[in-house]
């Protein structure tokens, strides 16, 4: 039962109890094929939600995920269909630069210049946006303008799973590694817990700030080159709105707003939790309008059922002399 | 509070209260407001040199007509902010209440009871939120994140494909009508509720709290100060304002569509954050908010002038805020750690 009481075993529970629900509807959502598909389908969402986890644990937010991703993906986009000789390492390198660098300038702004990180990705958010419009004038780069290898890497197979679960093991395991066993992840946690401790013990809390932006531009633009290919278009409007998917799954998987408190497989719980949700929908037949309301209203109902106990913001101290206020306490 | 840090003539009381600084010219200069107001007087000259016919006085007034609404809802969400809370659900509010109205409307309302229906929704709606933050002690963005899924897509279940058209006249007179033949009426109310709201904020022991409980919401709390009960008041309010901009957009552009105001919370925060409005609570003020708002509208209603595509836009207003953010940071040099 105190396995039940602690968050990620009590939330893989419901993921599974959710998806069995569903299977009772409709059990071709069991199937095998269907099942894979859900695991792919959720690979993005669960690596932007691995570094978002990072980030929200030294206190701060990256709003600018969805546009680094439309910015790098775009950037790898056009790259490859300008240059159809040009080996696929070097777009999705690009796609990665490109993320990583733009990442930097948040963490450059939001370490180096102790800036709001909200108001800062806010900023930069609107600005990387804007870049792939001017960037592509506007125009869509379709399937027939990429080259074939480019569109097919993602979901190739490898050793019968497509090359994009295999990549979001590995960013998996790398952040699990990176939070729980370097001293760069414990100092995440040290800063998002107490600022102004973690400056005193000699954090260079700077330095980790810049590369745990950088990290999330770094994912982000991986994810950018993986996205255009996966569906073979990239456009202005990638991913519109995505930041506030990949927040709602950190904050459903635990992680604390207020910093601090996080960890790898909440995060990937998390996601996967509003996976199931995005592919259950179609396959219940419910209406796609009602698509945003329910995640809606499931994001309330994790972020309540996580709530419990948070309401003992301050305790009482000293005793009072009057035995009728007991309750008020 | 470390005496170290004191200089032999600040060497007082650690409790000293100081008094009021001595109205220097650098020290107004210094301020935020100013630095806007400098900033808005830079953008309407350059305007006006680039652009032939930016000195219209009735385009310009038309002009209003882009941010008025926003602006409307930018006034709440400073107090909320001020007050260490955010509502990123506004724009999913302002759908819902105008899809409200089309259902209103198709159920036979008279067009006068619309504004109220608006009202109410958006007041739910707030009220949904801010019961949700202080009851259960939640981040506010936590909660709105999922309050605006819930409100848009609400909005959409709805209306599915559909759009709501054939408003009434009345509201047509008050999104898009004049007063006096050349002052956009939404303007008038934008500028009736800034000058409430910073008689609110500004004047009023109500508004003190506010600042109080920004400023330490804890310390707030045991001087007596009923925190919750502000926080869902002011989140309250700002559901009821995104009503009413609702009922004023609908009218202008006389339609609900499924993708009525999409990004506007992010518009509506910057233009919060551009005014000076501290992120972490306490500061702030109606004035910094309606000249960031009017540096934003002059801006943009110049790049409209100059026919540039409304994502330069998004653009500049990125770029604006984060320089602004920085600028004062790189002019004092490295921020020294207390």
């Amino acid at each position: 039962m105190k396995l039940l009481k602690q968050r990620e075993p009590l939330l893989a529970l419901m993921i599974v109890a959710l998806v069995g629900l569903v299977g009772l509807r409709a059990p071709v959502f069991l199937a095998p094929a269907s099942l894979a598909n859900l695991v792919t389908d959720s690979t993005l969402l669960v690596m932007l939600a691995l570094t978002q986890m990072l980030v929200i644990v030294t206190r701060g937010v990256d709003l600018s995920v969805a546009s680094n991703l439309a910015l790098s993906g775009m950037v790898a986009a056009m790259l490859a269909s300008r240059n159809p000789g040009l080996p696929l390492v070097l777009a999705m390198l690009a796609a990665v630069l490109v993320g990583l660098a733009l990442g930097l300038v948040n963490g450059w702004l939001i370490g180096y210049l102790q800036l709001p990180p909200i108001v800062i990705t806010l900023g930069t958010m609107s600005v990387y946006r804007g870049l792939v419009f001017v960037l592509s004038g506007g125009a869509w780069v379709s399937a027939h303008q990429m080259p074939q290898d480019f569109i097919a890497f993602p979901l190739t197979r490898l050793l019968g799973l497509p090359h994009l679960v295999w990549i979001a093991a590995a960013t998996l395991a790398l952040t699990a590694w990176l939070a729980r066993y370097t001293r760069f992840g414990r100092d995440l946690y040290a800063i998002g817990n107490a600022p102004q401790c973690a400056a005193y013990i000699g954090i260079p809390s700077a330095r980790r700030l810049l590369w745990t932006y950088g990290l999330s531009g770094l994912v982000a633009g991986l994810c950018g080159y993986l996205w255009v290919a996966r569906y073979a278009v990239a456009y202005t409007e990638i991913a519109y709105g995505f930041e506030f998917t990949v927040i709602a799954a950190c904050v459903i998987g635990g992680v604390s707003i207020a910093g601090g408190i996080g960890s790898v497989a909440g995060a990937v719980l998390g996601a996967l939790f509003l996976s199931v949700i995005g592919n259950a929908l179609p396959v219940l037949q419910v209406s796609p309008f009602w698509q945003s309301a329910l995640t809606g209203l499931v994001i309330l109902a994790a972020v309540l059922i996580n709530a419990r106990g948070n309401r003992h913001r301050s305790r009482q101290i000293l005793p009072l002399h009057t035995s009728d206020m007991k309750s008020a306490a | 509070m470390n005496p170290i840090l004191l200089t032999p003539h600040e060497k007082t009381s650690r409790y000293a209260i100081l008094d009021r600084e001595a109205p220097r010219l650098k020290t107004v200069l210094g301020r935020w407001e100013s630095l806007l107001a400098v900033l808005l007087v830079a953008v309407f000259v350059a305007d006006s040199i680039a652009l032939p016919h930016f000195l219209d006085l009735e385009n310009l007034l038309d002009g209003t007509s882009n941010f008025s609404e926003k602006a409307l809802i930018a006034l709440p969400m400073a107090l909320l902010i001020i007050c260490r809370e955010i509502d990123i659900s506004v724009a999913g509010t302002l759908a819902l209440s105008s899809v409200a109205m089309g259902l209103a409307k198709a159920a036979g309302l008279p067009p006068a009871s619309l504004l109220p229906v608006a009202l109410a929704t958006g007041g739910a709606c707030g009220f949904l939120n801010g019961l949700l933050v202080t009851r259960f002690a939640l981040p506010s963005i936590v909660v709105t994140i999922g309050t605006v899924s819930l409100y848009r897509g609400l909005a959409s279940v709805v209306l599915g494909d559909k759009a709501y058209t054939g408003y009434p006249q009345l509201m047509a007179d008050w999104g898009q009508g004049y007063f006096f033949d050349i002052v956009p009426r939404e303007f008038v109310v934008l500028l009736a509720f800034a000058v409430l709201f910073a008689v609110l904020l500004h004047a009023t022991a109500w508004g003190r709290r506010i600042y109080a409980i920004g400023s330490n919401p804890d310390a707030a709390r045991f001087s007596g100060i009923a925190v919750d009960r502000y926080r869902l008041a002011l989140f309250v309010l700002t559901g009821a304002m995104a009503g009413l901009a609702a009922f004023l957009l609908t009218g202008r552009i006389g339609s609900t569509r499924p993708n009525i105001a999409t990004g506007w919370e992010l518009e509506i925060i910057t233009m919060v954050i551009l005014g000076g409005v501290s992120i972490a609570g306490g500061v702030g003020s109606i004035g910094g908010v309606l000249l960031a708002v009017l540096t934003i509208g002059t801006l943009t209603y110049g790049l409209s002038l100059a026919n540039i595509p409304g994502i330069y836009m998004t653009i500049t207003i990125g770029v604006l805020l984060l320089v602004t953010i920085a600028m004062p940071r790189l002019l004092r040099g490295r921020p020294t750690r207390q």
